[in-house]
């Protein structure tokens, strides 16, 4: 039975790690989509300029309210059905497919950036506002102040929020299997259809998934630690 | 928005009541056996005995860092690969969508469930406890008495968004097949080829249960704070 997990003839290993590779593409980059988004979404939600305010309000409040799932099949069918559209208009007949990795990543990434916003704010009001008076009687401008002063403080505010973020938007990848992306999840659906061994290929997906999450876990333990170094604690 | 298309949707609504009411089933029940599972769990992740907080991190841990979809078709597909399981009295219960569904959602939230009620338990002052012991109360009666009730107060707000995230898990109940919220969307929006607004409609469905789920919470807390009530 376990020569089915491996590299020969009838093994499954190679279309497993092929699959483990395109969930970290989806992960990583959807991630870092969502990371642009929050920033964005947090600085909205931060400024004073209240249509802003109100817009990135009611993209978090809506997306953290509705399931990923339904979020994965409204960018999919619902883009499928909107580019349909759209290419009809130039004169094109026929249904349109768009890629399932784009959508995926897109998909993902919006619902990784809802979570994103509000650690980002909850790091950008953590910063000291005395910092931000310092560097105006300095004499640094608001871009500057931002980039030194700002940034730095707010992302490792932010650590381990975004470490939390990463570790469910890895999970959520998931999702994206149900709209027929080759990603870990699918190739155990395929492989277990074809093997009938289903047991077996959902504790191996499940397995590693639980290195990936265990490993880039360190990951941010580490960056965490780094970002820390020099500042003193408050206990230990 | 078309003719055709309200007429479809009224046609359909029916269908998103009944996909609405096993939604709320789904997550009444996996939340109601999840707690009590979850307390269990805390108290053995506390305890002095290495072997059970051993067994209840191990637990937690592999809950909470493999995806749902995983757990749901392991219990689903996985489990019916053995005889063992076929011929056992749980296979009446274990060949249903419906309890492999529930059973996947109480394992998953009852291991999120633990550590925020951990965090409850250990957020109990410990005056509390010794004021507890100098009245005579140990054991069980001083759990159930002291530490349980304040414990949950205190674990509350953490639990209600667990609440709305078990909410949101249950749409995967769609992918073994069971008709909830998210199912009937996509059904019906492979019908009538409006993808768009059937799941903007559930969408909203969602949101609006999401908003009770977060009121019903703030009202708990002010009534389970005394000064407050």
């Amino acid at each position: 039975m376990m020569d089915l997990l491996g590299f020969g003839g009838r093994g499954w290993g190679l279309q497993l790690l092929q699959g483990m590779g395109m969930t970290l593409l989806v992960a990583v980059s959807a991630y870092l989509w969502g990371l642009g988004l929050g920033g964005v979404a947090a600085a909205l939600k931060l400024s004073g300029h209240r249509g802003g305010r109100v817009a990135a309000d009611a993209y978090t409040t809506i997306v953290r309210g509705v399931p990923s799932l339904l979020v994965i099949y409204l960018l999919f069918f619902g883009g499928n059905s909107a580019a349909t559209w759209v290419v009809g208009l130039l004169g094109f007949n026929g249904p349109v497919e768009l890629s399932a990795l784009p959508v995926g990543i897109l998909a993902v990434g919006t619902v990784s950036g809802a979570y994103s916003a509000e650690v980002l704010r909850g790091g950008a009001l953590a910063v000291p506002h005395g910092q931000v008076e310092a560097a105006k009687a300095l004499g640094m401008n608001r871009w500057l102040t931002f980039r030194r002063v700002m940034l730095p403080q707010t992302l490792r505010y932010a650590l381990p929020g975004l470490g939390n973020v990463w570790q469910l938007t890895l999970k959520d990848t998931s999702l994206v299997s149900v709209v027929a992306l080759v990603e870990l999840m699918r190739v155990a659906y395929l492989a277990q259809g074809a093997t009938r061994q289903p047991f077996l290929f959902f504790t191996t997906a499940g397995l590693l998934y639980l290195a990936m999450a265990g490993l880039s876990g360190r990951l941010f333990a580490r960056a965490e630690v780094w970002a820390g170094r020099g500042v003193r604690r408050a206990a230990r | 928005m078309n003719s055709p298309l309200v007429t479809a949707l009224m046609a359909a609504l029916p269908q998103f009541v009944t996909g609405t009411w096993l939604t709320v089933q789904l997550v009444a029940l996996s939340l109601l056996v999840g707690l009590v599972l979850a307390t269990l769990v805390a108290v053995m992740r506390l305890s002095h005995l290495a072997p059970l907080s051993w067994v209840a991190r191990g637990y937690i841990y592999v809950f909470r860092s493999t995806p749902l979809l995983v757990q749901i078709f392991l219990i689903y597909y996985g489990l019916g690969q053995f005889d063992a399981v076929r011929q056992s009295l749980l296979w009446p219960l274990l060949r249903e969508p419906y309890w492999c569904a529930i059973i996947a959602f109480v394992l998953n939230t009852g291991a999120y469930t633990a550590e925020i009620m951990r965090g409850g338990i250990e957020a109990v002052p410990h005056g509390q406890v010794e004021a507890a012991r100098a009245c005579g109360m140990g054991g069980g009666l001083l759990f159930r008495r002291i530490i349980l009730p304040q414990a949950f107060r205190l674990a509350l707000p953490a639990y209600g968004n667990e609440i709305i995230l078990m909410l949101q898990g249950s749409a995967l109940a769609s992918t073994i097949t069971l008709m909830e919220l998210t199912g009937v969307a996509k059904a019906i929006a492979a019908r009538t080829f409006q993808p768009i607004e059937v799941f903007c409609l559930a969408g909203t469905v969602y949101l609006g249960m999401s908003f009770l789920i977060t009121r019903g919470v703030q009202l708990a807390e002010r009534r389970l704070t005394p000064v407050k009530r």
